[in-house]
């Protein structure tokens, strides 16, 4: 059961994990917590209510700084980044001159020609390699990762919690818009983003520093429920906020307009890695779709499960799959075939030989309530 | 440590089997519930009147997170299955040594099983 040929990694947060009973297990190279004492459903239910700790220290941060940053960036992602201003972020992809998706990546303007690109832990070393080349001789680029940690504070609460340990003016800044902040006497960047469909926050600061700003966070939001969450409970959220796990729904087999990521991509930039690529799919018109599936019947979709029609022949596969806690529905998402992808259309997921039906819904599966 | 009862016998898959009149019931034990998490589905693949072999799968049982196959701790014809745990799968997180299974005809006694020492000498030897 336990893989041990790795050296795997720890986050800084790491004893805090233990000490909070989290179960920890290996993923992308770390050894991180999937669930604490709540369990998984506890704790999506708490992010939902209430607000939870995320430690996703683990995911890659690039910076680049220099004339000629900016448009390089530019060059990298699918999105409009240098039309981005200074402190605002943009969720996005950067592709390979085939047009499938090296990794999805959140960029941030820091300043005129300063940046930072954040991107997943299994891809870190991948797209450091990919940025990194690409900057020899136009600007500076580093490899910040092992010395960040970044917290995802998410949730209703979240704000509000956040208020009582000195972020009271956080609460102003637009989705998607960051700024230098001091938490409980952390100096960070404070960024109204994240992976779980609700409204929060995701802080980068020190790794010496991050100890102290999880438990201060985590301290001032006891009475209202905050929580430490693992990552079972942040594959459930984010599924039912139907955003993208690299690996299971995107990668370099998948270009982002299949996979629903059209609205990250400007095919009408002057140019971008794989941009020609992307405009001859489009041209051709895409054969697949990653749609968005309820199980109607007995069954709970899982990744790598085949999709078939109602005659039975296979025309897919699952992509991500569970139980979605607050939809209250099995749901997943999968490619099918573009005639197959309309919402209302019927599937059947073979769920390792047991066959559940299944139909395409819109996503995504869940939306928070306007509060 | 994972409670273990000390009325019934054990399997190294984490199943417990009980003798109930002359049939064995069979489930999950806290450690196996444990690992699992929030219990979501119980699948049986066999019905009352089949025949099930010691060691081979009779179902599934799945959380949110995963799926894990159930194995019979005895060979035998089934007598009873659990006709509950399929619209209320999550009896097995509340009593996981009340909510049973499957019931096999015969004994544990003779069975190639572990009594709740040797069942709890396993658990010492697992990661936590």
């Amino acid at each position: 059961m336990t893989e041990r040929q790795e050296t795997l990694k720890r986050t800084p947060l790491y004893d805090l994990h233990v000490r909070d009973g989290g179960r920890i297990v290996p993923f992308a190279g770390y050894e991180m917590p999937v669930q604490y004492k709540l369990g998984v459903v506890g704790e999506h239910h708490a992010v939902r209510n209430a607000a939870g700790l995320f430690d996703v220290s683990h995911m890659g941060e690039l910076t680049l700084e220099g004339p000629g940053a900016t448009q390089l960036v530019d060059r990298i992602v699918t999105g409009d980044a240098a039309k981005l201003e200074d402190g605002r972020a943009l969720y996005t992809c950067a592709c390979n001159e085939g047009g499938t998706i090296l990794d999805d990546l959140i960029v941030y303007r820091r300043g005129r020609e300063r940046w930072l690109i954040v991107c997943n832990a299994s891809n870190r070393d991948k797209i450091a390699a990919h940025v990194g080349a690409l900057t020899k001789g136009v600007c500076s680029f580093e490899d910040i990762s092992d010395a960040t940690a970044l917290i995802a504070f998410q949730g209703p609460k979240a704000l509000a919690v956040a208020a009582k340990v000195g972020g009271a003016d956080l609460a102003s800044l637009p989705s998607f818009a960051f700024r230098e902040a001091t938490l409980a006497g952390v100096a960070c960047t404070a960024a109204r983003t994240g992976y779980t469909g609700e409204d929060g926050l995701e802080i980068f600061c020190a790794n010496a520093d991050a100890a102290r700003l999880w438990d201060a966070l985590l301290t001032a939001g006891k009475e209202e429920g905050v929580a430490p969450i693992g990552l079972g409970a942040r594959d459930t959220l984010r599924l039912e906020a139907r955003l993208s796990l690299y690996g299971n729904d995107i990668d370099e087999t998948t270009n982002p307009l299949e996979a629903g990521l059209g609205w990250i991509v400007k095919l009408d930039k002057p140019d971008f890695i794989g941009k020609s690529a992307l405009v001859a799919a489009k041209e051709k018109g895409l054969s697949r779709r990653l749609v968005g599936f309820e199980v109607t019947g007995r069954g709970i979709a899982r990744h790598g499960y085949p999709l078939l029609d109602s005659s039975g022949a296979v025309i897919g596969t699952c992509t991500s799959g569970s139980p979605g806690p607050t939809v209250g529905k099995n749901i997943g998402l999968g490619y099918v075939p573009s005639s197959l992808a309309a919402i209302g259309t019927e599937l059947v997921v073979d769920c390792r030989g047991r066959k559940a039906e299944a139909v395409v819904v819109k996503t995504p599966f869940y939306k928070r309530p306007a509060r | 440590m994972s409670n273990v009862v000390s009325d019934r016998k054990y399997t190294k898959d984490h199943e417990w089997a009980k003798t109930e009149g002359s049939s064995v019931q069979v489930g999950i034990t806290a450690y196996a519930v444990e690992q699992l998490g929030d219990i979501t589905l119980v699948n049986l693949d066999v019905k009352e009147g089949d025949t099930v072999e010691a060691g081979k799968a009779f179902g599934t049982i799945e959380s949110v997170k995963t799926l894990s196959d159930l194995f019979a701790p005895l060979s035998g014809k089934v007598t009873k299955i659990n006709k509950d745990l399929e619209s209320k799968p999550e009896l097995v997180n509340a009593d996981c040594y009340a909510a049973w299974m499957v019931a096999i005809e015969g004994s544990v006694d003779g069975a190639d099983l572990m009594d709740a020492a040797a069942y709890e000498k396993l658990l010492s030897t697992l990661d936590h």
